[in-house]
């Protein structure tokens, strides 16, 4: 039986009606409409859909709606630089060719997005490692560690 | 998948859960490998009980004697990350970073880790090298059972109806211990042990005592290398001692072969991994923990 759910979506409170087995990924892109947030295995294993939870990295399509209760989610939509402008990661990525065919990167975006709160001035071998849960069939990874990088560089100065 | 979905606000209500629908209802931490199993139909669940919402399951402590006690929903990340146990038992945060990918460590749960029993599961070798127990409650009350004898399977544990896993239980590691988990892996950590080596041993230069030698991935449990275990004991080690406790692992491991890897070759990964660890944990051997290092960044 489908229950009444609260959520908090890029910073707008949504409710709705979901049933039990509702994966977050599910509810956010068929439910919300925020189909920025893509789905590729649905297992866990390739990052496509990774959006924050409380400023957490998560993968949505194994996270049961019913844990998303009363928490704040950001997908790839709530990103925004200053005055409306696309957000520095999202620059990064045009300007370093980091986006191939774009599927894999709004979870790659997420995932740095979490990275760089947690340690703004990464290693190369810490975007590797923290990507290591992200998939990409196109770039080849260096544009997007390269993009990665030079977001966090800009930010330091 | 269909089910209903139950929320017990305490560990009492959750046990009456589980033990009304036993067979039925399957618990929930964060879901990583539940959801799995549910969304390939390996299981049919009626109703997913979610622990996540239990009050007070979620810490890591030490006693004064520095003995760990570990919440069953503490994530992996926290582990990870905790300056504390990084201290006191940095073997504990050595698997735990290398335990699937960072968004999965954010939900993944010991406690989940360890009760799907998978083989490979990567919290349990260190921590059956470290002689953890585990707190289980059930409507019988509560019990404590050793890490070592938790496992029955693959996806097997000694739990029976109604029970749960509250805690993880460490005792602290002695002067002149040290711990090393080495993972052999292809996606580094966001793919699953093809060998996994936990080596724990107490030496200040001399003799090497207490050693633990735990191998996970290539048995139908984690499992301890004992015959591993004694060529070392009491004993001052060289290379050609290292070299026969790696096959004496090598031997008594029991792989099978699967998509990761053949048998044969998991048993030559057996003998190069535990060799690797052994040079770990022994302190006049600075330079082969670079090698642990490099291992473990998958820089072979
Ligand atoms: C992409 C991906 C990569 C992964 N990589 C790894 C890896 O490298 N190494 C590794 O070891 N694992 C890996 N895993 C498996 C998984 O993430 C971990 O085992 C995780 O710690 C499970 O915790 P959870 O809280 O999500 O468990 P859940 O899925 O919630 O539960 C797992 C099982 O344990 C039971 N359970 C959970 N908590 C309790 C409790 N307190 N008492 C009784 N029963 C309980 C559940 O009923 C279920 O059967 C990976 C999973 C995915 C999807
Ligand atoms: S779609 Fe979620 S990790 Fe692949
Ligand atoms: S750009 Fe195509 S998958 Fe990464």
């Amino acid at each position: 039986m489908k229950q009444l759910i609260k959520l908090r979506v890029n910073g707008i409170d949504e409710e709705l009606y979901a049933e039990p087995w509702w994966t977050l990924s599910y509810v956010l892109r068929e439910e919300l409409d925020f189909i920025g947030t893509k789905q590729g295995c649905e297992g866990g294993h390739c990052g496509a859909c990774t959006v924050l939870i409380d400023g957490k990295a998560v993968m949505s399509c194994i996270y049961l709606a019913m844990k998303a209760r009363g928490k704040d989610i950001m997908t790839i939509e709530g990103l925004e630089g200053e005055n409306g402008a696309l957000h520095p990661l999202q620059e990064a990525f045009i300007e370093h060719f980091a986006v191939q065919c774009g599927y894999c990167t709004p979870g790659m975006i997420m995932t740095a997005k979490a990275m760089l709160g947690e340690n703004p001035n990464p290693t190369e071998e810490e975007v590797r490692a923290g990507l290591s849960g992200n998939l990409c069939r196109c770039t080849g990874y260096t544009k997007i560690v390269e993009a990665i990088l030079s977001s966090a560089e800009k930010k330091g100065n | 998948m269909r089910f209903d979905y139950l929320a017990p606000p305490t560990i009492k209500e959750a046990i009456s859960l589980l033990s009304k629908y036993d067979g039925k209802a399957k618990v929930i931490a964060g879901g990583t490998d539940l959801m799995n199993l549910i969304r390939t139909k390996m299981i049919k669940p009626e109703y997913v009980v979610d622990i996540g919402h239990v009050p007070g399951l979620d810490y890591v402590k030490y006693d004064d004697k520095g003995a760990l006690s570990i919440g069953a929903l503490t994530t992996i990340r926290t582990l990870e990350m905790s300056a504390q146990v990084k201290e006191r038992h940095p073997v504990i945060c050595q698997a735990a970073a290398q335990l699937g990918s960072m968004a999965i460590r954010n939900v993944g749960t010991i406690g989940g880790n360890l009760c799907h029993a998978s083989p490979a599961a990567d919290t349990a070798p260190s921590l059956i090298a470290l002689g953890a127990r585990l707190k289980i409650v059930g409507p019988a009350g509560e019990r404590a059972v050793a890490l070592e004898n938790f496992f029955t399977g693959p996806g097997q544990t000694a739990l029976q109806r109604g029970e749960m896993v509250v805690e993880i239980q460490a005792p602290s590691m002695p002067p002149h211990t040290r711990g090393v988990y080495l993972k052999h892996s292809i996606r580094g950590a966001a793919d699953l042990a093809i060998v996994g080596v936990a080596v724990i041993a107490t030496s200040n230069g001399g003799c090497c005592r207490n050693v633990r030698i735990v191998l996970g991935a290539v048995a139908p449990t984690p499992m301890r290398a004992r015959n591993a275990e004694e060529a070392l004991e009491g004993k001052e080690i060289d290379d050609a001692l290292i070299e026969k406790a790696a096959q004496a692992a090598a031997d008594e491991s029991r792989p099978i072969t699967d998509v990761r890897g053949s048998a044969d070759y998991r048993k030559e990964m057996v003998k190069v991994f535990t060799r690797w660890a052994i040079r770990g944990v022994i302190p006049k051997e600075e330079a082969v923990n670079e090698t642990t290092h490099i291992i473990q960044r998958g820089e072979k």
